[in-house]
């Protein structure tokens, strides 16, 4: 057995975890795929931008970007950082980091679609939509994720999905990107009840 | 890890100094928005304690503030039962019965900051003590050095003035000295402490504070309230041996130096009028990297972490 594969079992002791299942580079290449078919179907030659939510929304919608760039259109591409619109600043011990957001188009009147890796509670996207009307009023806005994975408390839906997981509420989907962790990679972990 | 309060630049670790250094970026990233606000400090209170005047500092941190869409208060000293005789103490235990979340103190008495965070759970930054420290200015002259130079290991400050009262001097020389930038003081004699951090140099000739080649050019204000013994013989004089004169301008502009004051200015005591216009003057850049830092710094701390 590898020292990687020991550590990975070590972790999965230690935090009383079991994997239920891994999502290849494949896979995640055909849900990116799945949501640049369907972004281009749905709007034929109408200009749009994506804008990912950081972090790992902002590498899944450069990836749908570079797919639907060979077409003759017009697109923008933005990088939102949510943290500062967070909606549980009480409940932690310290506030987490903040990093630059990157809208460069002007979002009044655009037409915007927002990039995120995972859809959970629907509370990211919550205050996704409050970082955005911040910089302006858009035309429209729609939600794309890579993966779905149900379990919403909030009514938000997503206009374009990559890849449907079922989950159950207290499993962690662990996303890895090869341009943020090196490697592209899902795996639901089910944390077992105590 | 998080702290309660913000009182002096010496017990930050260089981490944290990093950190909210970097933090700053993406909140001066908002001035840029349409809506320069954001919620992250929404139902939070926010309280101003100036026993001593200030505008730049004071409105920056009420900007900062509001801009992170806390509630500010100002306690209006000049106002308030201090005038009749209540102590320092028992404004802050009425503050706490209040249950402000953030305290920014200004008092002309080093350590009284320190003294009120030990009385209260909420978190207090110290927005200038007596002649002790002055930590959110050190971070905004820090921030304001690193847009210019990224890595400023190296780079070198020359801090001119009245280095003796000075807290603005203590908190810069010391966060420079620990992000690695060079400082030297150039000042009268009799302003120019001696003993203090090592590895300080000391000039009290403005030719020979140049021979060592700085990359910026830091003037203090001339503190007329704080000058109760004569330091120097007169402002004019003060003027013509430390002070940016229109020939000492014209060398700055040659040797291509950023300058650098905290405000508010004298002119014609550290300044002359025609620095105002001068192509490499960073003193707007300070005023508004105050706003950004100070953001930072209120978006870090945490009130009622335990005692501290």
């Amino acid at each position: 057995m590898g020292s990687n594969a020991a550590a990975i079992l070590a972790f999965l002791i230690l935090t009383n975890t079991f994997m239920k299942r891994t999502l290849t580079a494949e896979d995640i290449a055909a849900g990116v795929e799945r949501l640049a078919v369907a972004i281009r179907e749905k709007n034929p030659d109408q200009p749009i931008a994506l804008v990912g939510i950081r972090s790992r929304g902002d590498e899944v919608a450069e990836r749908v970007l570079t797919l639907l760039s060979s077409e003759d259109r017009e697109l923008s591409f933005g990088v939102l950082d949510i943290s500062l619109y967070r909606d549980d600043f009480e409940h932690l011990r310290e506030n987490p980091s903040i990093q630059e957001s990157q809208i460069s188009f002007p979002v009044e009147g655009a037409h915007i679609i927002l990039v995120d890796d995972v859809l959970f509670t629907g509370r990211t996207i919550r205050a996704a939509l409050d970082a955005l009307s911040d910089y302006g009023r858009p035309a429209k806005v729609e939600l794309a994720v890579l993966i779905d994975r149900g379990h919403r408390e909030m009514p938000i839906q997503p206009d374009y999905v990559g890849i449907v997981l079922d989950t159950c509420r207290l499993d962690h989907v662990l996303v890895s990107l090869e341009g943020t962790d090196g490697m592209d990679q899902i795996q639901v972990v089910e944390k077992e009840k105590p | 890890m998080a702290r309660k309060d913000l009182l002096d630049i010496i017990s930050l670790s260089r981490e944290e100094i990093e950190h909210l250094l970097d933090q700053s970026i993406p909140f001066k990233e908002l001035f840029t928005r349409s809506v320069k606000k954001v919620p992250a400090l929404k139902g939070k209170s926010v309280l101003t304690l100036f026993y001593e005047p200030s505008t730049r500092t004071h409105s920056s941190f009420e900007v900062a503030a509001k801009r992170l869409s806390a509630d500010v208060t100002n306690f209006d000293v000049a106002q308030s039962s201090i005038t009749k005789g209540e102590s320092v103490r028992e404004t802050v235990e009425t503050l706490q019965a209040m249950r402000t979340d953030y305290i920014i103190v200004r008092h002309s008495r080093s350590g009284l900051p320190s003294m009120i965070a030990r009385q209260t759970k909420a978190s207090v930054i110290n927005a200038g003590d007596g002649s002790h420290a002055h930590p959110t200015q050190a971070l905004l002259d820090a921030f304001t050095i690193k847009e210019k130079f990224p890595d400023p290991t190296g780079k070198r400050v020359l801090i001119i003035g009245d280095i003796l009262h000075s807290r603005v001097a203590r908190s810069t020389s010391t966060i420079l000295k620990k992000i690695g930038v060079d400082v030297a003081f150039l000042g009268p004699g009799s302003l120019v402490p001696m003993t203090g951090p090592e590895g300080i140099r000391r000039f009290t000739d403005y030719k020979e504070a140049m021979a060592w080649k700085p990359d910026f050019v830091y003037l203090l204000r001339v503190q007329m309230e704080r000058q109760d013994a004569q330091f120097f013989p007169s402002l004019r004089e003060y003027h013509r041996l430390y002070g940016i004169t229109d020939a000492r301008l014209a060398d700055i502009r040659d040797r291509g130096l950023y300058l650098m004051h905290p405000g508010p200015v004298n002119r014609g005591v550290e300044l002359c009028d025609a620095v105002m216009d001068y192509e490499r003057s960073l003193i707007n850049d300070q005023v508004e990297n105050g706003i950004a830092v100070r953001m930072a710094v209120l978006y870090w701390l945490k009130p009622g972490n335990g005692a501290e």
